[in-house]
């Protein structure tokens, strides 16, 4: 098992690189750059700045000293919020964003499992049709109109829930949440169905049947491990999707989290701050791939042997 | 009075094509401490008759039209579920065909063998440990304690068929219902499972259906033989009767078509055609690990014209040693003659030209076809790809093919699905043969295929082998089969030649002693001598 994480640390090494420098020239080819604003700087206020943050050096000299910075896990300073360091930015938007994600993944695996196993039970029935068809209505709304359209409904028109906010008034978690988690919700539901369909016309679901099991017994203790093996491959992707979109929820709920910092540092051409946000959530990104893939090695019982070895 | 008295039982399966009635009116009855077994050939209704007793049909599309299935004098069709469920596992259990996917590959054996315990019977957790350990034990699993936490995947076939029967057994039913338990299984593995079963069901007198589409491997045990065609039963009788005085025609062609006679051995032959030394192939297992070696150091002649049986259990090497004289396996040392030309050495363009006069039938024709393609594409890309037809000639080629191989030229635009096992097999076949090949390597053709199929089948194989003069090599783990066919046998254990001999010499007078127990593995020889 030991040797598995480490290949697949090792070879999750190589992708961070591609990423570090694939982020680093196309930040740069953007045109404007961290201090021009409309209020024009004289020349050699601009070259000082320049100078502070190395930006006057050839561009393969400040990619290599970025690298060597980060080998020692420094993000860099903040070009925007001057005296405050990238790590630091990352550290006070990132618990927020991981709330919110957290609570997204708990909201779309609680509904998403329970509205595939419940359509598997019964499928091509009124049973199976309607969670499916809300899933498939779940996948195609983007998080942008199903966010406003909640804070409608239960924010303005039936005056539940607060509209806005982080952790101020009780309740205002709800809403972005369930915005973040709904579409993979509908995702898991999908792929808990098909999975949970697949196990259920397996033979030993048969054999389980003979002998004598009741059938909630055959579904949980038979059928749920296996059905539930792609559901668990796919939150490793999942996580990634999660982060990228908790975005555009952040920006809608005015919630206070890393992903407000990113989208500013892009419109400010912050370039540590693009960077440092992009390495910290790709090394996030390859961290819960591999975790869940771990998991879904580990809950088959064939491959955990191989891998145990 | 019987344990279990069937009558008039009609099962149907309703589906957008109309209703198609799967059990047309069926009576039998299974006596305590006896066997009966039923058979047939698939689809005809076997195992839906005794499944629809449990309440193991899905329904829809299943439904029970009609009959009654008396139980110790109470009618199973007429219970619920939840009294179907209280007899299931408990008074009847079941054994199914294939032990590979049968048991649940996310659970220790040890869980699955208590829960009908722990379910039925409410014992305590450790009294159910003790009991599954003990029944392991009865039903032959070597140190139950080490192995009872294992998953199925850690067993073999055979020992999860074991598996299978102990679990079946745990709750002391009084009926057994085994749906075809040893179809999947190596001839020697099923002749112990066979044994097993007869042996369990003697000690504990209890009653039981066995399920199977081959006479033969219920001529040593059933006790009552009840044959199915086509959702009826065409004829009941007892061992002797059924095997030796049967009248339906039916049950005789089933008999006919059980494998018993050799063929007459060819004359004398000069040159062979291909000529194997010292041929190894080992695959490699990871670094640092033996390599399994498949094929050690074999050497044998095929003559031209001749049928060369190779028979031995999975894991033999047998279809090894064909894909490696066809080369669809790296050979790793040792040398394949083909008329005078070194076949291990070839490459490229020679190799392909090489190819064109060896071909491979494989086991199961509808993964080995191509389910996009045409009976017409498939049997004309041979043709046109070696040259042996052009684009105008192409269709008279293919349409001679198709009755060669005894296909309807009808069926010409149709495709893999549309066509039943023994068709598809004639697909291959005809497919085969297209390039004109001088060698066929046929790898267990017939396995697949119900008992009259497989006759009709291999006839037809002898027959295209006398028209084409082929030079064949016939793999198969039935050794009744090649009796049938070939012309010399090449017995084959752990990739080396343990005994080889005409097929009258290898039966009548068998050498080794794993020859004798390949032989005494055979089902139904007492019966069919």
């Amino acid at each position: 098992m030991w040797r598995f994480i480490t290949m697949r640390l090792l070879q999750a090494i190589p992708v961070i690189l591609v990423v570090i420098t694939a982020t680093f020239f196309l930040v740069r080819m953007a045109p404007g750059g961290p201090f021009d604003s409309e209020k024009p700087v004289t020349r050699e206020v601009k070259a000082a700045l320049e100078a502070q943050y190395k930006l006057d050096l050839p561009l393969y000299q400040q990619y290599f000293s970025y690298l060597g910075d980060l080998a020692h896990g420094d993000l860099g300073p903040s070009f925007k919020y001057s005296g405050r360091s990238v790590n630091e930015l990352i550290a006070a938007g990132f618990p927020v964003t991981a709330e919110l994600g957290l609570y997204a993944l708990l909201v779309a695996l609680g509904i998403g499992c329970l509205a595939g196993i419940f359509a598997a039970l019964r499928p091509n029935t009124p049973q199976d049709y309607i969670p499916m068809s809300a899933a498939m209505i779940g996948i195609c709304m983007p998080s942008f109109l199903l966010g406003p359209l909640l804070v409608l409904v239960f924010g303005i028109y039936l005056d539940w829930l607060p509209v806005s906010g982080w952790g101020d008034i009780p309740g205002d978690k709800i809403l972005p949440s369930i915005t973040l988690g709904a579409a993979y919700a509908a995702y898991i539901a999908r792929l808990g169905r098909a999975g949970m369909l697949e196990v259920l016309n397996q033979d030993y679901i048969r054999t389980a049947r003979a002998k004598g099991l009741p059938e909630w017994q055959v579904v949980l203790k038979h059928s749920l491990r296996g059905g539930m093996i792609p559901v668990v491959a796919f939150l490793g992707p999942a996580f990634a999707g999660l982060l990228a979109g908790s975005f555009v929820v952040e920006t809608i709920f005015q919630i206070p989290g890393l992903g407000r910092f990113y989208v500013q540092a892009a419109f400010n051409r912050d370039y540590t701050m693009i960077l440092g946000t992009t390495v910290f959530l790709s090394v996030l990104i390859v961290l819960f791939n591999l975790l869940s893939d771990i998991l879904a090695a580990w809950m088959n019982p064939r491959l955990r042997a191989q891998y145990g070895k | 009075m019987a344990l279990l008295d069937v009558q008039n039982l009609e099962v149907s399966f309703v589906t957008r094509n109309g209703t198609n009635k799967a059990v047309d009116g069926i009576s039998f009855s299974v006596d305590t401490g006896k066997i009966t077994a039923i058979i047939g050939e698939s689809g005809s209704g076997k195992s839906v008759a005794c499944y629809s007793l449990l309440g193991l049909v899905p329904q829809p599309p299943g439904r029970i039209d009609g009959g009654r299935a008396l139980f110790e004098g109470r009618d199973l069709l007429q219970m619920d579920e939840h009294q179907l469920r209280e007899i299931r596992g408990r008074d009847i259990a079941m054994i199914f065909q294939d032990p590979m996917t049968c048991l649940n590959p996310y659970m220790t054996i040890g869980k699955q063998l208590m829960e009908p315990l722990l379910y039925h019977r409410k014992v305590a957790r450790e009294a159910a440990r003790e009991r599954a350990l003990e029944l392991l034990e009865e039903v032959g699993i070597r140190d139950p304690a080490a192995t009872i936490d294992n998953f199925p995947h850690q067993f073999s076939g055979g020992m999860r068929q074991r598996v299978m029967i102990a679990m079946a057994l745990i709750n002391e039913p009084k009926l057994l219902i085994a749906d075809e338990p040893t179809t999947a299984l190596d001839v020697t593995i099923q002749a112990q499972i066979l044994k097993l079963i007869a042996e369990l069901q003697h000690k504990r007198d209890i009653g039981v259906i066995f399920i199977s589409h081959d006479l033969a491997v219920v001529a040593d045990i059933a006790d009552t033989i009840v044959v199915m065609k086509q959702g009826q039963i065409v004829e009941t009788g007892d061992r002797e009767g059924i095997f030796h005085n049967a009248r339906d025609p039916y049950t005789k062609k089933l008999l006919a078509a059980i494998p018993t006679d050799s063929k007459a051995p060819l004359p004398g032959q000069p040159e062979p055609l291909i000529k194997v030394r010292k041929l190894c192939t080992w695959f490699a297992q990871g670094h640092g690990k033996e390599p399994v070696k498949a094929v050690n150091d074999v050497s044998f002649d095929i003559h031209r014209g001749e049928v060369l049986g190779l028979v031995g259990e999975s894991g033999s090497g047998k279809s090894t040693i064909g894909r490696s004289i066809l080369r669809l396996v790296p050979v790793t040392s040792g040398e394949v003659n083909f008329d005078g030309t070194e076949l291990t050495r070839l490459e490229g363009r020679e190799l392909k030209t090489m190819r064109r006069r060896m071909q491979m039938i494989f086991q199961d024709p509808f993964a080995s076809l191509n389910p996009r393609m045409t009976v017409y594409d498939t049997l004309a890309e041979p043709l046109l790809l070696h040259g042996i037809e052009t684009r105008k000639s192409v269709a008279q080629g293919v349409l001679k093919l198709m009755d060669d191989v005894g296909l309807a030229r009808a069926f010409v635009r149709k495709y893999p699905h549309e066509f039943s096992g023994g068709q598809r097999q004639r697909i291959a076949i005809g497919r085969a043969l297209a390039t004109r090949p001088e060698f066929v390597v046929a790898d267990e053709p017939v396995s697949a295929l119900d008992v009259t199929i497989q006759a009709q089948i291999l006839d037809l194989m002898q027959a295209l082998g006398r028209e084409y003069g082929l030079t064949m090599l016939f793999v198969s783990h039935d050794l009744a089969v090649v009796r049938h066919l070939a012309d010399r046998i090449l017995v084959l254990y752990h990739g080396k030649i343990v005994e080889q001999g005409s097929g009258d010499d290898l039966f009548e007078r068998p050498q080794e002693a794993y020859t004798r127990q390949l032989l005494q593995s055979i089902p139904g020889r007492s019966l069919l001598a």
